[in-house]
C-alpha cells in the first residue's frame, strides 16, 4: 500500500510537469487572440493554444484522479499557487515580439515532437493514450513554428534580427527541458517515461537543421542554464500570468455559464 | 426491457456535431463503443481534437438523447487510444462534407513535421472539382479544418484537416 501510495505520488508530479507546460505555454499563446500580425496568424496562434490546453486539460484531469483526492482539472488550474506549479521557466516568460513567440514555440515543440512518441510507449497506459493523440496535434504545431523561424530568419534584416534576438534570450531556458532528477529516474525504472537528457542530440541537431537554414546563428551551448521550473521555483512571470489566469474562478468559484 | 446496441447508435446518429452539423457524432467516429455494465449503459467517446470545445456540448447533448428516448443511468466515458482519425470517416461522411462546401480529408500520411511538407497537397475544391488550389493557412475556423484558395473559382474554401 505505502509502496503504490508513493508511486501515485511520483505519477501525479510528473503529469503536473506534463500538463503545466502546456497550460502555461498555451495562455501565453492565447495572449495573441486578437493581437496576430496578420488574420491568419491570429487564428494559427489560438488554435495551437487551444490544443494545448486541450492536452493540458485532459492531462490535469488524470492527475486529479492519480492523486486521489476529488481534485479535478479546473481545481488543479486554477487554485494552485506559482510555487506549486512544475512548468518549464521558458514557458512562463512573457510572449513578447511574435519572433519570440514563434522561436519559443519552436524550441519547446521539437522538444515535445521527441518526447511524445516515448510517452507512447511507456507501460502507463492512460499516459500513453494520452501522448500518441498528443503527437498528431505537435506534429503540426511543430510544422507551423519552423515554417515562421525560415521565414523570419532569412526574410528582412528586421525580422532576421528579432527572431535571433529571441533565440539567444531564449537559449539559457532550454536546458531545463534536458534535466535528470530523482524523480525521473524513478519513473524511468518503472518504464513509465524515458531519460529526457537522451533526447537532446536528436533535439539539437532538428533545432540547428532549421536555424542554419534560415541563415541564424545557433547560440552558444556552454552558457549558463536556468533551472528551477519542476521544483516550483518560477520566475516573477508566473505569479503575473496566474493572477489575470484564475482570477475569475477565484472570484467567483464554481462559477457556470 | 433494455434497449439493444443497435438501438442505441441509431438514437446517436440523431446528434450532430454542433460544428459540423452535416454530420452525427457515430460517422464522425466520435462514438467508439456502447455496452453495458452492470446497471449503466456505458457510451464510450473520443475527442477528435484534445481541447475541440465541442466535446462538452456533445455529452449534453448524447445524456438528454438517451434520456429522451426512456435510457436511465448512462454513463459517459472518453477514451483516447486509438487516437481519433479521420480515417475513420466513410465515403458517404466524406460525400457529405464536400456537398456542405468542406474538401474532405484524403488518407492520412505518415508523421511529418518537415516545414512546408503539406504546402504542396493536392485538394480539390469543393465547389467546381479544380485541383488548381492552394494553402492558405492550416489553421482555420476550428482545430479540424484548414484555409484554402480556389484559382480557378476564386473561392475561399475550407478542407478538413487530416491526421
Amino acid at each position: 500500500m505505502a509502496a503504490q501510495d508513493k508511486n501515485n505520488k511520483d505519477i501525479f508530479e510528473y503529469l503536473l510537469r506534463l500538463a503545466d507546460d502546456r497550460l502555461i505555454i498555451g495562455h501565453r499563446l492565447s495572449e495573441w487572440c486578437g493581437h496576430g500580425p496578420i488574420v491568419e496568424e491570429d487564428i494559427a496562434l489560438a488554435n495551437i493554444a487551444l490544443d494545448c490546453i486541450g492536452q493540458a486539460t485532459n492531462l490535469l484531469k488524470l492527475a486529479g484522479e492519480v492523486e486521489g483526492e476529488g481534485r479535478g482539472e479546473d481545481d488543479l488550474a486554477y487554485f494552485r499557487e506559482a510555487i506549486d506549479f512544475r512548468n518549464l521557466i521558458m514557458a512562463e516568460l512573457p510572449k513578447g515580439d511574435f519572433a519570440f513567440t514563434i522561436a519559443r514555440q519552436f524550441l519547446y515543440s521539437a522538444y515535445s515532437y521527441l518526447l511524445l512518441p516515448k510517452l507512447a510507449e511507456s507501460k502507463y497506459e492512460p499516459l500513453a493514450a494520452q501522448a500518441a493523440k498528443g503527437l498528431k496535434e505537435n506534429q503540426y504545431h511543430l510544422r507551423h513554428s519552423s515554417e515562421w523561424i525560415l521565414r523570419l530568419g532569412d526574410g528582412t534584416q528586421e525580422s532576421h534580427q528579432r527572431v535571433q534576438t529571441a533565440l539567444d534570450d531564449l537559449w539559457m531556458y532550454t536546458g531545463e527541458m534536458f534535466e535528470h532528477d530523482d524523480l525521473e529516474q524513478q519513473l524511468v525504472k518503472e518504464g513509465i517515461t524515458v531519460k529526457s537528457v537522451e533526447l537532446k542530440p536528436e533535439w539539437k541537431k532538428m533545432v540547428s537543421d532549421i536555424i542554419s537554414q534560415a541563415t541564424l546563428k545557433l547560440p552558444a551551448s556552454d552558457i549558463y542554464m536556468m533551472s528551477g521550473g519542476r521544483r516550483g521555483r518560477h520566475s516573477e512571470h508566473l505569479g503575473h500570468l496566474l493572477s489575470e489566469m484564475q482570477i475569475l474562478a477565484r472570484s467567483f468559484p464554481d462559477a457556470k455559464w | 426491457m433494455e434497449a439493444t446496441k443497435e438501438q442505441i447508435i441509431q438514437y446517436l446518429e440523431e446528434i450532430t456535431d454542433p460544428e459540423v452539423p452535416v454530420l452525427n457524432i457515430v460517422e464522425l467516429g466520435i462514438v467508439r463503443n456502447v455496452r453495458y455494465e452492470s446497471d449503466n449503459l456505458l457510451v464510450e467517446i473520443t475527442p477528435t481534437y484534445s481541447g475541440c470545445p465541442a466535446m462538452r456540448v456533445i455529452e449534453n447533448a448524447i445524456l438528454s438523447t438517451l434520456t429522451e428516448k426512456g435510457i436511465e443511468h448512462v454513463v459517459i466515458k472518453t477514451i483516447f487510444s486509438p487516437p481519433w482519425t479521420t480515417d475513420w470517416l466513410t465515403d458517404e461522411a466524406k460525400q457529405k462534407l464536400k456537398a456542405y462546401g468542406i474538401a474532405p480529408p484524403e488518407k492520412v500520411e505518415k508523421l511529418n513535421w518537415m516545414p512546408f511538407s503539406n504546402a504542396n497537397k493536392k485538394v480539390s475544391c469543393p465547389f467546381c472539382d479544380s485541383s488548381q488550389t492552394k494553402l492558405t493557412s492550416e489553421f482555420g475556423s476550428t482545430a479540424c479544418k484548414s484555409l484554402y484558395y480556389c484559382n480557378n473559382c476564386q473561392q475561399p474554401f475550407e478542407h478538413f484537416k487530416c491526421i
